[in-house]
């Protein structure tokens, strides 16, 4: 086989891990949506406070300490312990647990059938605060997230596949962390898939996704399921948030993961979680093969962020409404 | 008592159909343009201009634009950033490129670039709709800080990309450059700001301004009852862009002098200036003004508090800024979701039948 | 209504606070402009806690400046042009002796105005690199070292290690897409058809948590050597890429900026070997770490939390505090006046000369390069060295002395494109 065709399907596969992760961050934005209409920006946010709180509770990291030592004058910063990750991991989906009430006591609540574009608003406001909040609890330092996730090519893959090609060819490279994110990412929306079908909670929430008034009407509790879906959507944050802090560890830009999440979910439709997969995929895929094709050697590269929206917006003049989204019916 | 339309008869249409029909508004609006005009440039310093005036200036004029888009046409639009790189990289090359033309006409000539520009990028919107529209908007967003990044004619083949405005005069007044003296820059802006926003005002009670209205509030049906949507959207894709333009050129030009397209002109400057049309009111010029003034002199006030009056370390303030900022927002809208221009109109309507309750 | 006029005039009063709060004081005012907070924070805190904790030492030690208590006003840019303005235009008032605006982007803005106001800027090792050329920039200093200074001392490091033949050799050049990373390239250019090595592209978009692809062309391409121009978030996910990719550590290169803690740590023991070009110590082998610990840490005064102190950026402040520190002094020693001005602050950088024997006395003995400004080289001679990372000692190792860039390409680069601003913004080539 050429080396060409070779890098080729490298690439694809590349592309197709990427698009894993940009789905794990899609899958929060689709399940707030689908219950509640409501674009959820502050979703990358989340993912950053989530594996902010992560770490600062498996370090032991004191929450507000520069507040305190700032308003009183102390030095202190650790408890002096380290958490066991497992352990950790508990503590931070109660977290975000009790995120998802404060939101629905705060916020929600208040802004009952207000526009979508008020509600979407309202979510950057929440994104905003929880930026300030998040790096005045735990600090805006960088932070190395350890989950006990290995790193690096996969060797096993790349000796097993070396026969392929000539010598230049090294075999496939796969990112023994995407393969993780991968079988996650499956586990995922397996179980939510599942929940969503065979459970009680989730019933209530497809019926609350479908239509709000006939699941009022029907005894369902608008406000309880929105506390469950934005837990949900907390905890995925915490995987998405775990999966890249991995990557480049835990600081600031981890909440612009959002923006790789924004074309998925146009490709997808806002509310289908097979969608969101699917979309992924295609995006990672797409944005990898036109940087190796055409990209690198024609455009001078870094083409990626600006063609997955093409891509999706090229997919939108044909499917206004994403390929999995619920049709669009317009009456006057 | 104070605000009332009694006794304010109009014997002719026009009188009727003028942009302040109540003599208070239109007082108001005369003393405020009389105190912009006469007595801010006589006390205005380089702190109060480049930290807060010039800011909140050229945000009007950005805020309006996408006002007439997303308030008046229901186009929501987070294109924002890259539509005013277009207007500032524009107003770079005229102004480089013909040294002689004056700086007004390049600032205005870049703002039609930008319409140009805008309605290609709006011509999806025929298709696409709501939030699916806004992601799309991103594409243009991302394209364009890309494009102005990666082709080196855009910065004239600098070493680093970024462009620098080169003095222009006017009337023999420094407009760029470094040597700039507050009252002549601020005044440049006024003019234009009051000129835009005049003609906005009257675009929106015109004709146009009722079909975009038509097309935001049900589009199926403004086309039944035949407003053309191509020409609706275009049209309003296209003048959002030309004031969106104009604020990226004076945002380059006369604030900054130096630009560099990715950190500037960013996605975030598209939130920024949503924010700011949210706040003040969507569907308001006023509103594009009370946001701009709401977002631009939060930050610094709070700044000025926290770390002038109370002497807090700089990063906690900022951290906390953030956090006051965002719960601004929320709280905001759940007290006021129309914004702080419908806050106004209920002050107005208070204010009409003040001291009578009833 | 009379609530408005209320909020008005808190409003009013509370933005006045800067001015009436701060009468004329008689000390040495130095603005850092800082970024704690944004996407590049983690490199921020360590520079501007370095800066004020030098400043600190000097009050406390030396009782100032020749006499004069030194000020450090701290303002937040968290990296935004439009607060750096703010910052710039809030802080000038008091009387701001030199600016540091330690990001790409106020440096270009700040240098119109700085020339407008005569307060000179020092960019260390950033902004506009044909500054330099103290001709046509009379108000902007960036010694000891520049990007391009950093471009050729990575290319001298490459012949150092071959024998002084890189021909046929590849070089890949992973950069931050911004004005910052496109900085090198020209030189990078000119030296690939001096030395005759191949040079390859690769531009990553901020904030570049995602490489995939560029390194999956590395791996393909297999270039000999590798070196970055990244910043933030970007360095540690390149280097995590390289680790993963199984690139040799010791083929890549980073600038200065892509050589801290922050960048190698995360990776952990995988990113042992990793180069970074630099132009000052590292460590806090020092005896200068010695006073600050006995004038200023155990009096309770360190900036920040404290836990900074000997990282690469920590140092970068110190020195950085250290320059203007001199720079004061030689200007107190010419104008023969204690309180200087923003004015005489610019002839004594101008007049700068840091010498082996003057870092010895000053605690910081081989910390930084030799060397002399003068009117016509604001950069110096761009004396820089390589700096390895230990991750099993969880340091940065010194390799070799500090030594000369190739200043034929770079000066020749420097005036070519000083030349260009000069008649862009009518500025006169001048010397007084």
């Amino acid at each position: 086989m050429s080396a060409d065709f070779l890098f080729g399907v490298e690439v694809l596969l590349n592309g197709l891990m990427a698009g894993v992760m940009y789905s794990l961050v899609a899958l929060g934005f689709v399940l707030i949506f689908k219950a509640s209409g409501i674009f959820n920006y502050a979703q990358g946010v989340m993912a950053l406070f989530a594996a902010q709180t992560l770490v600062g509770i498996q370090t032991g990291l004191i929450p507000f300490s520069h507040l305190i030592n700032a308003m009183l004058g102390t030095k202190i910063h650790h408890f002096g312990w380290n958490v066991p990750t497992f352990i950790a991991i508990l503590i931070t989906i109660g977290i975000m647990v009790l995120f998802a009430i404060i939101v629905e006591k705060l916020i929600l609540k208040h802004l009952v059938n207000q526009e979508p574009i008020i509600l979407f608003m309202a979510t950057i406001g929440l994104a905003y605060f929880l930026e300030g909040f998040g790096d005045l609890m735990w600090g805006a330092e960088i932070k190395k997230l350890d989950v006990g996730i290995p790193q690096g090519g996969n060797l096993w893959i790349e000796e097993s596949t070396a026969f392929l090609g000539g010598d230049d060819f090294y075999g496939f490279y796969l990112d023994t962390l995407d393969i993780y994110a991968t079988v996650i990412a499956v586990i995922l929306v397996a179980s939510l898939i599942l929940f969503s079908q065979y459970t009680k909670t989730g019933r209530a929430l497809r019926a609350v996704a479908d239509d709000h008034q006939a699941a009022l009407s029907v005894g369902i509790s608008l406000r309880t399921i929105w506390v469950i879906v934005w837990s949900i959507a907390g905890f995925v944050a915490l995987v998405a948030g775990v999966m890249w802090g991995a990557k480049s560890g835990v600081q600031f830009s981890l909440s612009l993961i959002a923006l790789k999440a924004l074309p998925v979910l146009m490709l997808g439709g806002f509310t289908s979680i097979p969608g969101a997969i699917i979309g992924g995929l295609i995006i990672g895929v797409g944005e990898k093969l036109f940087e190796f094709l055409i990209g690198a050697p024609f455009l001078g590269g870094a083409t990626e962020n600006w063609f997955a929206y093409m891509l999706a917006l090229v997919f939108l003049i044909f499917r206004p409404q994403g390929l999995f989204g619920e049709k669009i019916i317009e009456r006057v | 008592m104070i605000y009332r339309e009694v006794g304010d008869f109009k014997t002719t249409y026009r009188a009727d159909g003028q942009t302040f029909p109540i003599r208070f508004d239109r007082w108001r609006y005369y003393a405020v343009l009389l105190v912009a005009f006469a007595v801010v440039p006589f006390i205005i310093n380089d702190y109060w201009l480049n930290a807060v005036l010039l800011p909140f200036l050229i945000y009007s004029i950005a805020a309006i634009g996408l006002n007439i888009l997303t308030g008046y046409c229901g186009q929501v639009s987070l294109g924002t950033g890259g539509f005013m790189a277009v207007g500032a990289y524009s107003c770079y090359k005229l102004m480089t490129g013909f040294p002689d033309l004056n700086i007004m006409i390049c600032v205005l000539v870049s703002g039609i670039i930008t319409a140009l520009v805008g309605m290609l990028f709006g011509l999806p919107s025929l298709r696409i709709k709501g939030f699916y529209l806004a992601v799309a908007t991103l594409a243009a967003q991302f394209f364009l800080v890309w494009m102005f990044n990666k082709v080196a004619w855009f910065y004239n083949y600098s070493a680093s990309g970024q462009i620098n405005a080169p003095e222009r005069t006017m009337f023999g007044y420094k407009i760029t450059g470094a040597e700039t003296s507050a009252p002549v820059t601020y005044l440049f802006c006024l003019v234009l700001v009051v000129i835009l926003a005049i003609v906005a005002r009257n675009l929106t009670r015109g004709h146009l301004g009722r079909s975009w209205m038509a097309i935001r509030d049900m589009d199926i049906a403004a086309e039944i009852i035949g407003v053309n949507p191509l020409k609706a959207k275009l049209t309003a894709f296209g003048i959002s862009s030309f004031y969106i333009g104009v604020a990226g050129a004076l945002l380059f030009a006369v604030y900054l002098g130096a630009v560099e397209v990715g950190e500037v002109f960013g996605i975030q400057k598209s939130f920024l200036v949503l924010f700011m049309i949210i706040i003040g009111g969507l569907g308001s010029i006023f509103g594009s003004f009370a946001g701009a003034a709401f977002m631009v002199l939060l930050p610094v006030l709070l700044k000025n508090v926290l770390v002038g009056t109370l002497g807090w370390p700089t990063d906690i303030a900022t951290h906390l800024e953030f956090a006051i900022v965002g719960a601004l927002i929320v709280m905001f809208l759940i007290l006021e979701p129309h914004g702080l221009a419908q806050l106004w109109r209920i002050v107005k309507e208070k204010l009409r039948l003040w001291p009578f309750p009833h | 209504m009379k609530l408005k006029t209320l909020t008005a005039m808190t409003l009013i009063a509370a933005m006045g606070a800067p001015f009436a709060a701060t009468p004329a004081l008689a000390d040495l005012v130095f603005p850092s402009l800082s970024y704690r907070t944004g996407p590049y924070a983690a490199n921020g805190i360590p520079f501007a806690d370095g800066y004020e904790d030098y400043f600190k030492l000097i009050n406390a030690r030396d009782g100032g400046i020749g006499g004069e208590k030194a000020r450090v006003i701290e303002c937040e840019t968290g990296y935004n042009t439009e607060k750096g303005v703010e910052c710039y235009e809030s802080t000038k008032g008091e009387g701001a002796l030199v600016y540091q605006p330690l990001s790409t982007g106020i440096t270009y803005q700040l240098i119109p105005k700085s020339a407008a106001d005569g307060i000179p800027l020092h960019t260390m090792g950033y902004g506009r690199t044909s500054a330099a050329n103290g001709k046509v920039f009379n108000t902007v200093f960036n010694y000891p070292a520049n990007y391009w200074n950093g471009a050729s001392a990575v290319v001298n490091h490459l012949l150092d290690i071959n024998d002084g033949d890189i021909k046929g050799k590849t070089l890949a050049l992973v950069y931050h897409n911004s004005a910052y990373g496109k900085e090198p390239i020209r030189t990078l250019e000119e030296l690939s058809k001096k030395h005759g090595f191949e040079l390859t592209l690769l531009p990553v978009d901020h904030p570049g948590q995602e490489q995939k692809s560029q390194w999956l062309q590395i791996r393909r391409e297999k270039p000999d050597y590798v070196t970055m121009w990244g910043w933030g978030v970007m360095n540690a996910t390149a280097i995590q890429e390289a680790a993963n990719i199984r690139y040799p550590m010791e083929n890549f290169i980073g600038v200065w900026w892509s050589g801290s803690e922050n960048d190698v740590r995360p990776v952990g023991a995988k990113a042992n070997g990793y180069k970074a070009v630099n132009f000052h110590g590292v460590g806090d082998d020092y005896p200068v770490y010695d006073d600050l610990k006995k004038h200023v840490y155990d009096a309770g005064d360190a900036t920040g939390a404290g836990d900074q102190h000997g990282t690469v950026l920590y140092n970068r402040g110190m020195y950085a505090a250290m320059l203007a520190v001199e720079a004061a002094k030689k200007a107190q020693e010419i104008h023969d006046v204690a309180d200087i001005t923003p004015a005489m602050m610019r002839d004594g950088m101008e007049a700068l000369e840091i010498t082996e024997e003057k870092m010895e006395e000053l605690g910081l003995p081989n910390f930084g390069p030799s060397f002399k400004v003068s009117c016509e080289n604001h950069g110096g001679p761009g004396l820089v060295t390589v700096n390895q990372w230990d991750a099993k000692a969880d340091s940065w190792e010194q390799l070799g002395e500090y030594s000369e860039s190739d200043m034929d390409v770079i000066g020749a680069l420097i005036d070519e494109d000083s030349a260009a601003y000069a008649k862009e913004n009518e500025v006169e080539e001048a010397c007084s």
